[in-house]
């Protein structure tokens, strides 16, 4: 597609300091095409090679309470009552009745009407900025096709803040991006950050869903995470979860290397959240791994790498209490929402 | 000319599938008199844990089905049972040390268990439910339900028929089993999981593993996702701990037996649970 003037894009300080004060469509996608191209051979296989790490016994222990600590406990369905928001919620903050010692789950997942029975059924367990609480996420943006106006995204996500969302995860419009629109797409995801400033004028966390499963290519997938971090997302997210294939493994590598190459590039850290078709442990424990070799150990943090899951919770809780009792576990042991 | 022998490496049976051992270990299987038979695959914990697993997700499809089709679907085992006469006779004579009229005698008899026991599908409810007599204008019935997953420690000595005489009874009213054959003598059990694998029964109704029993079967008795546990062929074994072990997660516990347990329907009754419920006779 040729531009027969440059479109100026919204002013984003990250884009700015990268491309230049000239912020337009072709300065944008001039960059993003410039891109080095992505080796899926290379990535897949070391994706295959960092699967096949042992960990055992204390690090097994360990990894287990971590990936709890990090999982975002999601509910996405258009059956979701008020009442099962609230088991979430009294599972997020009570993952495991026999075992007072099992850490909570970083944050709960929700629709956006769903957002203020979060907040009311996790009371003082709500973060609501503190460091030490369960954060309530709230997906937006017409999640998760993301085909509406730019005014319903942003009415969609704006609601969710005032509701009590400390995480917005948006979809962006992968029609748009196939289509080469990526100032577009910039746009739009530049002023959903705006659409997550509160009334005190801080934000909630902006978590860019890419949807990787309909980008097709890795190079897309590259292109479509610089693209997230230089319009301003705090968090990288692969999928919503309604689509197959959802997270993958090389997928999560090529995005923690962009943060990494991010990180490099300007010290700022950004998040990585594999979301969908993770549901057991050793599939989760490969992602950590992925993380701690690519990005290093500091990412194995709340604040920067989450689990987008609801079935791999359960999995977790029954490794735990098999290493914790010494004898097989089942799900009788475990809520089942 | 003479032929190389192509001497088989046998799997296990789990989910309806046939995987090596995740252990990776085979041991060897020999004849009564040392001989080199086989190899099998030696299960390990994870094997089991696999099989309970597949056992689980077996148990709504297994125990949902009509006690009519559950037997049917048992009378057709009997009838490729049947059709591999040959090849269980061959193997209990080579891997038992037997003669040829014993191994016959033992086919037959598992054949005949296993059809006496299709026969109870449709019938045991009728045998150990009840009408229960109540002075109100309600019904009450009880009726038994399978218990779930049953873990089976099958007899020692007698590879075919001492199989049969445990996994039948257990399996005829709805429950799914994970079977730990016979260390010594485990071809039976494999050619029988062969059998199930094209018949009609689903995949992870009946799952065996081959192996050491005594590595295999403190993991089961201990493990919370099994239901009830049959000692038969743990006569052997340290049988007081896994009973103890067993105890924990309150499943049912058959002790270990001597030789080949006699054909019995209380033998389908104690892997049920009773249920009793009411019904109104007012609208009617």
């Amino acid at each position: 597609m040729t531009l027969d003037h440059p479109v100026a894009l919204a002013p984003a300080e990250r884009a700015v300091q990268l491309i230049g004060g000239d912020l337009t469509e072709k300065s944008l996608r001039l960059h993003l095409e410039g891109l080095p191209g992505v080796d899926a051979v290379g990535l897949e296989a070391r994706a295959a090679d960092l699967g096949t790490r042992s960990i055992k016994t204390t690090s097994k222990a360990w990894a287990l309470d971590k990936i709890i600590s990090l999982i975002d406990l999601t509910t996405l369905e258009g059956s979701d009552t008020p009442g099962k928001v609230r088991s979430l919620v009294a599972k997020a903050m009570v993952p495991d009745a026999s075992d007072a010692a099992t850490p909570r789950v970083a944050a709960v997942c929700v629709y956006g009407d769903m957002v203020a029975d979060a907040v009311a059924a996790l009371g003082s367990a709500h973060s609501a900025g503190r460091d030490d609480g369960i954060n309530v996420a709230a997906v937006a943006t017409a999640f998760p096709s993301g085909r509406a106006s730019l005014s319903v995204k942003l009415s969609d996500t704006a609601d969710a803040v005032s509701a009590g969302a400390d995480e917005i995860d948006m979809v962006i419009d992968r029609g748009a991006f196939l289509a080469g629109r990526f100032g577009l797409v910039f746009d739009q995801i530049v002023a959903v950050k705006e659409a997550c400033r509160r009334t005190d004028g801080s934000y909630a966390h902006l978590k860019v869903i890419l949807e990787t499963g309909e980008l097709t290519t890795y190079d897309n997938v590259r292109r479509a995470s610089w693209l997230a971090i230089l319009a301003g997302g705090d968090f990288i997210k692969t999928s919503t979860g309604k689509v197959a294939p959802a997270a993958t493994l090389p997928v999560t590598l090529l995005m923690l290397q962009v943060v990494r190459d991010w990180h490099n590039l300007t010290g700022e850290r950004i998040g990585v959240k594999p979301a969908g078709g993770i549901r057991t442990s050793k599939d989760a424990i490969k992602y950590l791994v992925t993380v701690a070799e690519t990005v290093g150990e500091e990412w194995l943090d709340p604040h920067l790498f989450r689990f987008g899951a609801s079935s791999l919770l359960n999995d977790v809780l029954l490794q735990r209490q098999k290493l914790t009792t010494g004898h097989y576990s089942g799900p009788d042991y475990v809520t089942i929402d | 000319m003479s032929r190389i022998t192509v001497p088989k490496t046998f799997k296990l049976y789990i989910g309806g599938k046939f995987p090596r051992s995740e252990s990776g270990r085979v041991y060897e299987v020999v004849t009564a008199k040392g001989a080199f038979l086989a190899n099998a695959a030696q299960a390990s914990r994870k094997d089991a844990r696999d099989a309970v697993v597949a056992a689980r997700s077996a148990l709504s499809g297994w125990a949902g089905a009509t006690g009519y089709n559950r037997g049917q679907v048992m009378y057709r085992i009997a009838e490729l049972l049947e059709g591999r006469r040959a090849q269980f006779i061959d193997e209990i004579r080579s891997s038992e040390g037997v003669s040829a009229s014993a191994a016959e005698a033992q086919v037959d008899a598992a054949i005949d268990v296993w059809v006496w026991y299709a026969g109870w599908a449709d019938k045991y409810v009728q045998v150990a439910g009840n009408g229960n007599p109540v002075s109100g204008p309600y019904f009450n019935i009880s009726t038994p339900e399978p218990t779930g997953v049953v873990a089976i420690i099958a007899p020692q000595q007698s590879s075919l028929l001492g199989f049969v005489s445990v996994v039948a009874p257990a399996l005829v009213s709805g429950n799914t089993v994970v079977v730990i054959s016979s260390q010594s003598s485990p071809l039976s059990a494999i050619s029988l999981s062969e059998v199930l694998a094209t018949s009609d029964v689903p995949g992870g109704v009946v799952n065996v593993l081959t192996g050491s029993a005594a590595e295999v079967a403190p993991w089961l008795a201990s493990h919370a996702d099994v239901n009830a546990i049959d000692l038969a062929g743990a006569g052997e074994l340290d049988w007081v701990d896994l009973q103890i072990a067993a105890a924990d997660t309150l499943k049912r516990v058959l002790p270990p037996e001597d030789g080949v347990s006699a054909a019995s329907v209380e033998r389908i009754i104690f892997f049920t649970e009773t249920k009793t419920v009411w019904h109104t006779k007012g609208l009617i």
